[in-house]
């Protein structure tokens, strides 16, 4: 049923027509994109950690059999239950039995873009578990019942007004009062009570580490450790990409890590899990669910190296100015755009022309994916199985067929440019896609091309 | 029935991937510079404070003071005044929730990025860190490193069941990227710096 599939620009359309909105979003997301590029500046060996971190988990990749049995054997060994489910299902299943058996009522969570990919919340919810997610900004999304907009800043699409109103609905907090500070601290006040009388914890994990069997699980707010360590029982749910080989390699990803997402140096907390605790029980679900099939897709493996910092969608133009929302995807903005259609290349074809192809989010990745290469040939696929919208598809091949003909290239820029000092108008026109609330930008009057022949020596 | 396990493990295998090489790791020259300003000056960009200070009596005092504005303190540094951790060893996290401050032990003080190593062996209680309203971290001169491989390559992961590394206090942006220290967190860090030629903890 071709209406029923949501399409990204329909969506983008929707969050475009509050037009201060889609401005102050784009330059909040802007703002952190600043961050990030003055923590990199400050590092002069950052190239070279990106091309370390890109190595490591390109071999690690290429070995992730071995390095799955050998973090197995150490976790079992220090006393923590290891679990594989293949799909979302089983990991829900898995999940499931374990709270059961211990007749779990309550549970914390604390951020895990892995339990939002599978639809953990409902299914426990369903089954009568009261699973309250604990990072300020996912705790803000679930009151709201929706969805996280950006997977390191969840409620990034909300204003403090948004915020100030659920809070005052939900949390009986002052009217209007708006003050982040005054906000945060009455979630405080209501999630350490959460934490108190949690039954389990359940998590996500930033880093599995193959030598000793640990996890690494980084947060600013401490709810994972505040969670974690009330707790009698801790679950840690984790795709299998999520191996590095040696702890020592924690170094160099923990370095690029908060720097990429918010600038930071490091994030508050950077907590290595390797037994539990006494008395507590500890278990580690390791999941696939279409990572394996990413993984055998040469063109697209390198995805698997992600770390999700979230760089790429803050520096993507149409992330930006379309919102998390618009990608209908756990993961939103360029990499989502790459990772869902390989779960369902139907409901997600339109994702990989959510790009401008411009390149920003390749040159900020800090492992080293090519993510508008990806989403180039993930555009190949999608044509060719002939999934994309008419319009979209005649203005992509003829992209294709221009772009795979240099000299043809070169003079089709060289006409765009003469076009659109000419005619403005008929670029900035309802049939370009990109035109929506956007100004084209001013021809310029030479090309690179053009200058280069020029002023070469 | 084949596993999951197996039909994960078998997936895995049937990819035929060409096999990479594990890079060698390369961090160039280590830089020498001033490690204890440039602590504090990262720690204090990051929300903490960091005191230098001479002995351990120094920070009794500091602690003394302390004590008669916070009833609450529960101290796992055997060298200061006051050390009574053993009784909390055991204690359940509700009734460690009203501790007005923690003051504990850690092992290596990370200069490029203000995080400080702090080990299970040295918490008492993994609960301690994160319930309390106010942490203080006691470190000496010697701990200090330049940045996040010299702290890997000085201590090693694998011995205790946990560890972290505190850079701040709990903190949070998710309301309109404005910054609030203090989230579900501890609302202050004090990081206590015993220059050395000193008495160590
Ligand atoms: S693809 Fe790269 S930039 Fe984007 S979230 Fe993943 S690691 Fe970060």
């Amino acid at each position: 049923m071709e209406h029923k599939i949501k399409d990204h620009s329909n969506a983008a359309a929707r969050f475009l027509k509050d037009e201060e909105r889609a401005t102050w979003h784009d330059e909040t997301l802007w703002f952190v994109r600043s961050k990030r590029d003055k923590a990199a500046q400050q590092l002069p060996e950052w190239e070279s950690l990106r091309e370390m971190a890109s190595g490591i988990k390109a071999h690690t990749l290429s070995h992730l059999d071995k390095y799955l049995l050998a973090f197995e054997a150490k976790a079992k060994a220090n006393g923590v239950h290891v679990h594989w489910a293949t799909d979302a299902e089983e990991h829900n299943r898995i999940v499931y039995s374990i709270l059961a058996k211990h007749k779990a009522k309550n549970v914390v969570k604390s951020k895990s873009m892995l339990t939002e990919e599978c639809g953990l919340n409902h299914h426990l919810e369903s089954q009568g578990i009261s699973v309250v997610d604990t990072d300020l900004g996912e705790y803000i999304v679930q009151l709201r019942k929706e969805q996280p907009s950006h997977i390191v800043l969840p409620a990034i699409h909300l204003k403090k007004e948004d915020v100030s109103n659920t809070f005052h609905e939900c949390l009986q907090t002052e009217k209007n009062n708006f003050d982040p500070a005054y906000l945060t601290n009455s979630a405080r006040i209501v999630l350490r009570e959460k934490f108190l009388e949690a039954d389990a914890a359940i998590t996500g994990v930033n880093f599995a580490v193959a030598e000793t069997g640990s996890i690494v699980i980084c947060t600013n707010e401490g709810n994972a450790d505040l969670g974690v360590h009330s707790a009698p029982l801790h679950i840690a749910c984790m795709g299998i990409e999520k191996l590095i080989p040696k702890a020592k390699h924690l170094g160099i990803f923990l370095r690029l890590l908060a720097r990429s997402a918010t600038g930071q140096p490091i994030t508050s907390y950077s907590s290595h899990f390797r037994r539990p605790r006494k008395g507590q029980e500890m278990h580690i679900v390791l999941v696939d669910n279409g990572r394996t099939q990413q993984l055998g897709r040469k063109d697209f493996k390198d995805s698997l190296k992600c770390i999700r910092c979230g760089a790429c969608l803050n520096t993507c133009p149409v992330y930006r100015r379309s919102g998390g929302h618009s990608y209908h995807n756990s993961v939103a903005g360029p990499i989502g755009a790459i990772l869902a259609p390989n779960l369902d290349m139907r409901k997600n074809a339109d994702l990989p022309f959510a790009s401008t192809l411009c390149g920003s989010c390749t040159n900020v990745c800090p492992v080293k994916i090519n993510i508008h290469e990806q989403l180039w040939s993930w555009r190949q696929i999608l044509m060719k199985e002939w999934y994309g919208s008419p319009a979209k598809k005649a203005s992509m091949k003829a992209m294709a067929f221009v772009l795979s003909r240099p000299r043809m290239y070169k003079l089709s820029g060289k006409i765009g440019r003469k076009i659109m000092q000419w005619l403005p108008g008929l670029v900035n026109n309802r049939l370009n896609p990109w035109h929506k609330n956007r100004e084209m930008p001013q021809a310029p009057r030479q090309s690179f091309n053009e200058w280069y022949e020029k002023n070469k020596r | 029935m084949i596993s999951s396990r197996e039909k994960i493990l078998k997936a895995i295998r049937g990819c035929e991937l060409e096999n990479k090489h594990l890079p060698s790791l390369n961090f160039g020259e280590c830089k020498q510079e001033d490690l204890l300003a440039k602590f504090s000056q990262t720690l204090a960009a990051i929300g903490g404070r960091c005191r230098k200070v001479g002995g351990v009596e120094q920070i009794d005092a500091y602690i003394q003071e302390a004590g008669s504005k916070y009833p609450c303190i529960i101290n796992a540094v055997s060298e200061l005044r006051g050390f009574n951790i053993i009784d909390f060893v055991n204690a359940d996290a509700r009734t460690l929730a009203s501790t007005a401050i923690f003051i504990v032990r850690g092992s290596v003080a990370i200069a490029e990025n203000g995080a400080i190593w702090v080990t299970e062996k040295n918490i008492g209680n993994r609960s301690l860190p994160f319930l309390c309203q106010h942490l203080i971290i006691v470190v000496t001169e010697e701990d200090l490193v330049v940045d996040m491989h010299d702290a890997y390559e000085k201590n090693a992961i694998d011995i205790d069941g946990y560890g972290v590394f505190i850079a701040g206090p709990s903190k949070t942006a998710d309301i309109e990227q404005s910054l609030v220290i203090g989230a579900h967190g501890p609302l202050s860090l004090e990081v206590f710096i015993i220059e050395s030629s000193s008495n160590k903890p």
